[in-house]
C-alpha cells in the first residue's frame, strides 16, 4: 500500500479520479526501478508458469489442456511441473486435434469448467478458429446471456526465428476484430503475470497471445507483482516511458523495440512516450488519445501486416477523438506485406527493426507545421 | 412426436407468412429419432444439436411458445431472439446449442460429457452423472472434427451418446455421392466403441437401443456410436426446392412416417383407442396456436438489447473517453452509447 501512494507522489498527472484509481494500481514508471533495489528478476516463461500454477491452486475448476503440455513439460515448457502437481487429470496432453480439443475446451466451459487451452502456435490455432470465433465468442450472445464461457486460449503468437511462412503470422488484428473475446498480448513478466491471472478469472473468452522470443527474458519484479492475488485490469495500456515529443504504442515484443528506440531518439533531442497497449480487445482508446493530446504525434509499431492491422485500427481512433491534436500524419510501422520468407536477412527486412522505428519517429517529427 | 410434426407444419405456414425468416430447417420424418432419444434423459442431461433444433428443443422441454417466439425473433423467446432458428441455448433445459456449421456441436458435447467426468474425478462430486447425447447428420461423418471425438470420447471414456441422423441427403448430395463407407456405424468400432444401426423411423426401435446406450454412458463405460436410418419429409430448409430427390423415395419414406406408425402400433394392440389419439391431437393443435399468438402478441426486443451479452462482464467493452468503463455510462443500456 505504501507503494501506492508512491506511485501517486511521483506521477501526478491523470486528469479524472477514476482514471487516477485505475492507473494507480499497476502503472509502474520506469524510474521506479531505482526505488526497488532489492527486486526480483522473473522471465516471462516463469511468470506464466506461476501465474497458471497459482490459479490452478486457487480454483479447482481451472484445468489446462493442450499438446505435450503433461509429460513433455510443455512445448516451450510453460507448464513445466504441472502435471506433477495437479496430475493428469488436471493437466491433459491432447491427441494433434486442435478443433476437436478446442471444441471440447468450449463445451466444458459452458457449463462452468474454466479451460486453458494452449495452443502450440497460434497458427496451429487456424484449425480450431472456427470454435474460438463462433462456439466461444458469440455464445453469451447467441444464447442472451444464459452460457457464458470463460475459457482462455493462449500461446505463441507472431514471428519467432527462421521459422518461415506458416509459422510465423500475428493474429493480434483477426482475434482483435471479434465482438464477444478480449485479445489481451503482455510484453514483461509482470504483464504476463497480472493478464494471465486475470484472463482465467474472466467470464469471458480470452485469446493471450504470447511471444515465443519473450519467454526467455527476464524483468524486474516487485514483491506486489509477486503476490498470488496480483491482477492487472483488462483493457487498460501502461505508459512504459513517459515522454513529451511523440507517442509510440506497441504491443508484446516490440514494446521492447520501441523503448530501445526510444533511448537512442533521447541523444538526438528526442523525447518518446511508449504505450506498452496490453490489451488489444478491449483497445485503450482513452490512454492513446491522453497521450497523443499531449505529444501530438504518433507512431504505431506492430510486427504483423499492415492491411487492416492494429495500427490502422489506432490511427483512426486517433483522428476520430483527437484529429485537431495532430500535427503531423500518424507513422504506421508493421511487418512487410508477404508471407514470412525464411532466409535470415530477408527475415529481417520482413518484421519491423529498431532502426525503422527511430527513422518513423523523426519522420513525424520532422513533418509539421511548426517546424518541432 | 406429434408436437414437433405440428410444430414445424406451422413454422411452414409462418415462414410463407412472412413471420419467420432466415435459415429455417425442419424436422418433419425424423421425429422418432428426437423422442426416442431425449425421452430417455434426466433434465440434467445435455443435448447437442446442429441447425435442424427446434424439435430437439421441444424433446428437451423447451416451451413451445419459447421456441415460436424466438423463431419470430421476439424478446420473449428462449434466447430474447439473438439466437434464431438456428441457434436455440437454453441452460435451464441443458440444450446446448443450435450451431450452424456442421460438426460444430460434436466437440462441444464432447466438452459436456468430459465436465461430467471431471466433476467426478477431480471435483469428487459422485453425482454427477450427466450424460450428453450429440445430434448431427450423415454429412457431418465425413467431417473432421467427427473422428477428433471419435477418437477422443473413446480414449477418455466419456459419457456421450454420438447419434447420427442418417436422412441420406445434405443439402442436394446424396450420402452415397459423398461418403467411401456409407455404413456410419462401422466407424464406431474403428475407434473402440460400439456401433449400432437402427431404424430411426420406428420410435420404440430407437427407444430400445437409446436405453442401452444412455445406460452404459452413465455407468461410466464410455461413448456409444448409433446411425439412425431415417428421412425429412420436407427439404433441407423452407429454402431448398426439393429437386433431386426421387419421388419413389420419397413415397417410400412417407409410408414409413413414424407417427403413423406408432398409431397403427397403439390401436392395433389396444393401448389407446380413437378418441384419445384424437384428444392428442386436439391438444397438440391448441398449444401450437397458442405459441404462435404468444409469440405474434410478444414484443420485439428493445434497442438496448443490441449491446447486451456481448460479454458476460461487460467491461470487455473498454474504457470511454473521460475515463469510466463504457457499460457504466447510462445511455449504454438505453443502446445509445458510442461503441
Amino acid at each position: 500500500m505504501a507503494l501506492n501512494k508512491m506511485f501517486g507522489a511521483i506521477r501526478g498527472r491523470a486528469p479524472s479520479q477514476k482514471l487516477a484509481r485505475i492507473s494507480s494500481q499497476m502503472q509502474s514508471p520506469s524510474s521506479l526501478r531505482s526505488f526497488c533495489a532489492a527486486a526480483k528478476e522473473m522471465t516471462v516463461r516463469d511468470a506464466l508458469n506461476s501465474a497458471i500454477d497459482e490459479e490452478m491452486s486457487a480454483d479447482s475448476k481451472v484445468y489446462l489442456m493442450g499438446e505435450e503440455v503433461g509429460e513433455y513439460q510443455g512445448a516451450y515448457k510453460i507448464s513445466k511441473g504441472l502435471l506433477q502437481k495437479f496430475g493428469p487429470d488436471r493437466v491433459l496432453d491432447t491427441p494433434i486435434t486442435e478443433a476437436g480439443f478446442t471444441g471440447i475446451g468450449v463445451g466444458s466451459a459452458f457449463y462452468g469448467l474454466k479451460p486453458i487451452v494452449e495452443f502450440m502456435t497460434f497458427n496451429f490455432a487456424m484449425q480450431a478458429i472456427d470454435h474460438i470465433i463462433n462456439s466461444a465468442a458469440k455464445t453469451n450472445y447467441m444464447s442472451a446471456g444464459q452460457i457464458s464461457v470463460p475459457i482462455v486460449f493462449r500461446g505463441p503468437n507472431g514471428a519467432a526465428a527462421g521459422v518461415a511462412a506458416q509459422h510465423s503470422q500475428c493474429f493480434a488484428a483477426w482475434y482483435g476484430s471479434c465482438p464477444g473475446l478480449k485479445v489481451l498480448s503482455p510484453y514483461s513478466a509482470e504483464d504476463a503475470r497480472g493478464l494471465l491471472k486475470a484472463a482465467i478469472r474472466d467470464p469471458d473468452p480470452v485469446v493471450f497471445l504470447e511471444n515465443e522470443i519473450l519467454y526467455g527474458e527476464a524483468f524486474p519484479v516487485s514483491a506486489e507483482v509477486l503476490d498470488p492475488s496480483f491482477v492487472l485490469p483488462i483493457g487498460k495500456a501502461k505508459i512504459e516511458r513517459e515522454g513529451t515529443d511523440v507517442t509510440v504504442t506497441a504491443f508484446s515484443k516490440m514494446v521492447g523495440y520501441a523503448l530501445k528506440a526510444a533511448e537512442i531518439l533521447e541523444k538526438e533531442g528526442i523525447n518518446v512516450e511508449v504505450i506498452n497497449l496490453r490489451s488489444i480487445r478491449p483497445l485503450d482508446r482513452a490512454t492513446i488519445n491522453q497521450s497523443v493530446r499531449k505529444t501530438n504525434r504518433l507512431v504505431t509499431v506492430e510486427e504483423g501486416w499492415p492491411q487492416h492491422g492494429i495500427g490502422a485500427e489506432i490511427c483512426t481512433s486517433v483522428v476520430e477523438e483527437s484529429f485537431d491534436y495532430l500535427d503531423a500524419p500518424v507513422e504506421r510501422i508493421t511487418g512487410a506485406d508477404v508471407p514470412m520468407p525464411y532466409a535470415a536477412n530477408l527475415e529481417r527486412m520482413a518484421v519491423p527493426q529498431i532502426e525503422d522505428i527511430v527513422r518513423a519517429v523523426k519522420r513525424a517529427c520532422s513533418r509539421s507545421a511548426r517546424g518541432k | 412426436m406429434v408436437l414437433g410434426r405440428s410444430f414445424e407444419d406451422m413454422c411452414a405456414q409462418m415462414y410463407y407468412r412472412g413471420k419467420m425468416f432466415g435459415f429455417v430447417h425442419l424436422y418433419n420424418g425424423q421425429e422418432a429419432v428426437s423422442t426416442g432419444f431425449v425421452k430417455c434423459l434426466k433434465p440434467e442431461d445435455y443435448v447437442c444439436s446442429t441447425y435442424r433444433d427446434h424439435v430437439h428443443a421441444l424433446s428437451k422441454g423447451v416451451p413451445a411458445r419459447a421456441v415460436m417466439s424466438e423463431l419470430f425473433g421476439k424478446a420473449t423467446g428462449i434466447c430474447r431472439g439473438q439466437g434464431g432458428s438456428m441457434h436455440m441455448f437454453s441452460k435451464e433445459h441443458g440444450l446446448l446449442g443450435g450451431f450452424a456449421f456442421i460438426g460444430e456441436g460434436i466437440p462441444v458435447a464432447t466438452g459436456a460429457a468430459f465436465k461430467t467426468k471431471y466433476e467426478r474425478e477431480v471435483l469428487k462430486n459422485d453425482k454427477a452423472d450427466a450424460v450428453t447425447v450429440a445430434f448431427f447428420g450423415d454429412g457431418t461423418c465425413n467431417n473432421g472434427q467427427f473422428f477428433e471425438c471419435l477418437n477422443m470420447a473413446a480414449l477418455w471414456k466419456l459419457p456421450i451418446i454420438f447419434v447420427v441422423e442418417n436422412n441420406l441427403w445434405a443439402i442436394g448430395m446424396s450420402h452415397y455421392r459423398a461418403t467411401s463407407v456409407p455404413e456410419i456405424w462401422k466407424k464406431g468400432p474403428a475407434f473402440g466403441m460400439p456401433g449400432i444401426h437402427v431404424d430411426g423411423m420406428d420410435v420404440l426401435k430407437v427407444r430400445e437401443v437409446a436405453l442401452e446406450a444412455v445406460a452404459r454412458a452413465r455407468r461410466g463405460d464410455g461413448p456409444t456410436l448409433v446411425e439412425c436410418e431415417t428421412y425429412r419429409f420436407r427439404g433441407h430448409s423452407l429454402a431448398d426446392p426439393d429437386e433431386l430427390r426421387k419421388p419413389a423415395e420419397k413415397a417410400h419414406y412417407a409410408a414409413r412416417d413414424p407417427i403413423i406408425a406408432l398409431k397403427k402400433y397403439l390401436l392395433e394392440s389396444g393401448l389407446v383407442d380413437e378418441t384419445d389419439l384424437r384428444s392428442i391431437d386436439k391438444k397438440i393443435d391448441e398449444i401450437v396456436e397458442d405459441a404462435v399468438e404468444f409469440a405474434d402478441a410478444s414484443p420485439l426486443p428493445p434497442r438496448s438489447q443490441l449491446l447486451e451479452n456481448v460479454f458476460a462482464d461487460p467491461k470487455g467493452f473498454g474504457i470511454g473517453p473521460d475515463g469510466k468503463y463504457r457499460c457504466e455510462d447510462p445511455a449504454f443500456t438505453a443502446g445509445t452509447a458510442q461503441v
